[in-house]
């Protein structure tokens, strides 16, 4: 017996949605910045839009040195198996 | 709280170590009853029992205390009790007696070690729990487990021999078994400290944990994943407050293994390092060991044992429904299995601290505490493993997991008791997130901290959106590391190569050495010493007969046959004459002339 499945992302026009909403988060969330009351401990905390710069920054970097981390360290999958 | 004085402080390690030894004998509903029923007492029990000490016996001029019970042990008594439940519950269908006695047993060493009360106690259930911990490992049944748990209870071992040593050193200082804080001061602090520190996987000393949890039973993992690391947080916590070292160690733990999950194919070792960048979190805020931090440790420890377990479950039930759990093998589960999708992304969204989810409330008060000390480096850093978490274990899992390309795979949800236990999970995450009072009510010390700011709530917001804006756009441009069947060397290398070429090194020269060693002593000494001692005899007599058969003119060939005859009669002791009997006779009579 099958179930019925779920397609949503199946259809490109439901993922290009699913983005626009995402665009627009992100885009809301930029907007608001300039309104909220700050109090950070350190002063870069307070300086517009700090933290969506942070965090892209952040993720690029880790993605960044994740490859060439995995230049380094990658091997077979059975690496250890042949070594024993 | 007099009303119920036959449990009051009854040892709650007791109660599940001594359940364990009984689910062989029980069957069908009441074993899942039993099962559920335990945790669910000392639960009850723990509730009814005020702050204090319980079932102090002296043991050969020590005081052991079973149950020492404070607002810190508390908390972690109480989730530990809640996270067997729910592992339990999730557990419940698989039929297998080992796991749960293992299980069992490990969360009875786990709840041992909260509340000890001094050192020795302490020891023993960490042993207990290092132990019952391997069978959830080795219970898989795969060459691979075998492997991980035999590499996994040796540096288990090691760990454990580090804090007894520290523990008699500590004993032998200070003449008292009974411990609180602690603080790194002499060699016996260091080795307790060490022991504690394998395992809370702090780096290098981590590899035994991504190397080891993928490798265990399905349920297996949920229980692996709350107790020991979990056990360490709080002694740490009780022994090392405000340990500088501990913010550094905690900081390079959170960033390290980020790496390593957005590398991994594996999904459950994606959690086990995303696992080891959490406990960073603590490990920071245990350093920091103010109020704050300590609260923050606290109430993320109990937040993430939760999120963590729900995230095990979830992967845990693809890997029980499809058999894979390779990134590489996976992919597009949302269509047939969209409850497990959903309680996936709720333990996702409550790792990557989302706010209304449960590590939100929990990490931003070590991320504070950070803050307010001043901690520049440490704050950067710890911002930058909150995006990173996001990156691996709140996208990524979920992603290739239910998302992703399509793998083909129509599984169905995994049976109703894991559902539920998902569910119950994922409600309690959201429930935290959303209201954090219970949980800040239980916390060590008095909450004087609000989450929910506009300026936090939009700081972490763009922190985790933009984070996964980067993913999205890495993904679209084909720059992000592509899944890939492999492995990542991590310091379990050191181990796993050194020691087998260890073991070769030892094995050629030891070898060597002993068949040296039987060449000159088995084969050509001893040899030579039983011949003397079978015919020594013989041959004297027949060199002392010489003369008189000369005298004698006895035939060459007579000679012969005497001293041939001579020969066999002492070898089978027709006369009664040992070489070791004849050398005692000569050296007493030589004696007797000398005096």
């Amino acid at each position: 017996m099958m179930k019925k499945e779920l397609r949503i992302f199946d259809d490109p026009k439901h993922v290009k949605r699913f983005l626009l909403v995402f665009y627009g988060c992100l885009l809301a969330l930029l907007c608001i910045d300039p309104f909220i009351h700050k109090h950070g401990e350190f002063p870069w905390e307070d300086a517009p839009e700090f933290f969506a710069a942070y965090g892209f920054v952040s993720c690029v970097l880790l993605i960044f040195v994740a490859r060439i981390l995995r230049r380094l360290v990658k091997r077979d999958e059975n690496y250890y198996d042949k070594r024993t | 709280m007099n009303t119920i004085p036959l449990i009051t402080g009854f040892p709650a390690a007791l109660l599940f170590i001594g359940g364990a030894v009984l689910v062989p004998a029980l069957k069908g509903k009441i074993k899942s009853a039993f099962l559920l029923g335990l945790p669910a007492l000392a639960f009850f029990v723990l509730l009814c029992t005020p702050d204090g000490s319980y079932g102090s016996f002296p043991v050969l001029n020590h005081e052991l205390t079973l149950v020492k019970i404070d607002a810190l042990s508390r908390v972690f008594g109480f989730i530990f009790c809640i996270v067997t439940l729910l592992g339990m519950m999730f557990a419940a269908g698989i039929g297998d007696d080992l796991q749960y006695c293992s299980a069992l047993a490990y969360g009875g060493g786990a709840l041992g070690v909260t509340f000890a009360g001094d050192v020795f106690s302490l020891y023993i259930f960490w042993e207990i729990m290092a132990v019952a911990s391997t069978f959830l490992i080795l219970a898989r049944k795969t060459d691979a487990s075998q492997t991980a748990a035999v590499r996994y209870i040796l540096v288990h071992i090691v760990g454990g021999l580090c804090l007894l040593a520290g523990i008699i050193l500590y004993v032998d200082r200070t003449g008292a078994t009974a411990f609180g804080f602690i603080g790194l001061d002499g060699v016996d602090s260091y080795l307790i400290f060490l022991g504690i520190a394998v395992n809370a996987a702090i780096p290098p000393l981590h590899p035994w944990l991504s190397d080891a949890y993928p490798e265990a039973t399905v349920p297996g993992a949920v229980f692996l994943s709350a107790f020991t690391t979990k056990s360490a947080v709080y002694l740490m916590a009780r022994m090392f407050p405000g340990t500088e070292l501990l913010i550094w160690l905690g900081a390079v733990m959170t960033a390290i293994p980020i790496f390593y999950a957005v590398l991994e194919n594996d999904i459950r070792r994606v959690l086990a390092y995303s696992l080891i960048n959490q406990v960073g979190f603590m490990m920071c805020g245990i350093g920091i060991g103010t109020a704050l931090a300590i609260n923050g440790t606290v109430s993320h420890a109990f937040c993430h044992i939760l999120y963590k377990a729900l995230l095990f479950m979830a992967a845990g039930s693809v890997l029980h429904v499809t058999g894979k759990i390779r990134c590489t093998d996976l992919g597009g589960l949302y269509r047939t299995m969209p409850l497990t999708c959903l309680f996936c992304i709720v333990g996702a969204a409550s790792i990557s601290a989302f706010p209304l989810f449960s590590g939100f409330v929990s990490k931003s008060m070590i991320i504070s505490a950070a803050a307010h000390h001043k901690l520049v480096i440490v704050w950067l850093m710890l911002q930058f493993a909150s995006a990173g978490v996001f990156h691996h274990a709140g996208i990524k899992v979920p992603f290739f997991m239910f998302f992703g390309h399509d793998s083909g795979i129509r599984a169905q949800e995994p049976p109703r008791n894991m559902l539920w236990a998902m569910g119950i999970t994922a409600f309690i995450c959201m429930f935290l997130g959303i209201y954090p009072y219970p949980l800040y009510a239980v916390l060590p010390y008095p909450v004087d901290y609000i989450p929910y700011t506009g300026a936090h709530v939009v700081g972490q917001l763009q922190l985790l959106m933009f984070g996964a804006l980067a993913f999205c756009l890495l993904i679209l441009s084909g720059y992000y590391p592509a899944e890939m069947r492999a492995i990542n060397l991590d310091t379990d290398w050191f181990y796993r190569t050194l020691s087998s070429r260890f073991y070769r090194a030892s094995a050629s020269a030891l070898n060597r050495l002993n068949r040296s060693c039987e060449a000159i002593l088995v084969q050509a000494f001893t040899a030579k010493l039983t011949r003397w001692a079978e015919d020594g005899t013989a041959r004297l007599l027949i060199i002392a007969m010489q003369p008189v058969w000369k005298a004698m003119q006895v035939p060459e060939t007579r000679q012969a046959q005497h001293s041939s005859r001579m020969v066999l009669l002492i070898r089978n002791s027709a006369v009664p004459v040992g070489i070791s009997v004849a050398g005692a006779a000569l050296l007493l009579s030589a004696l007797y002339y000398l005096h």
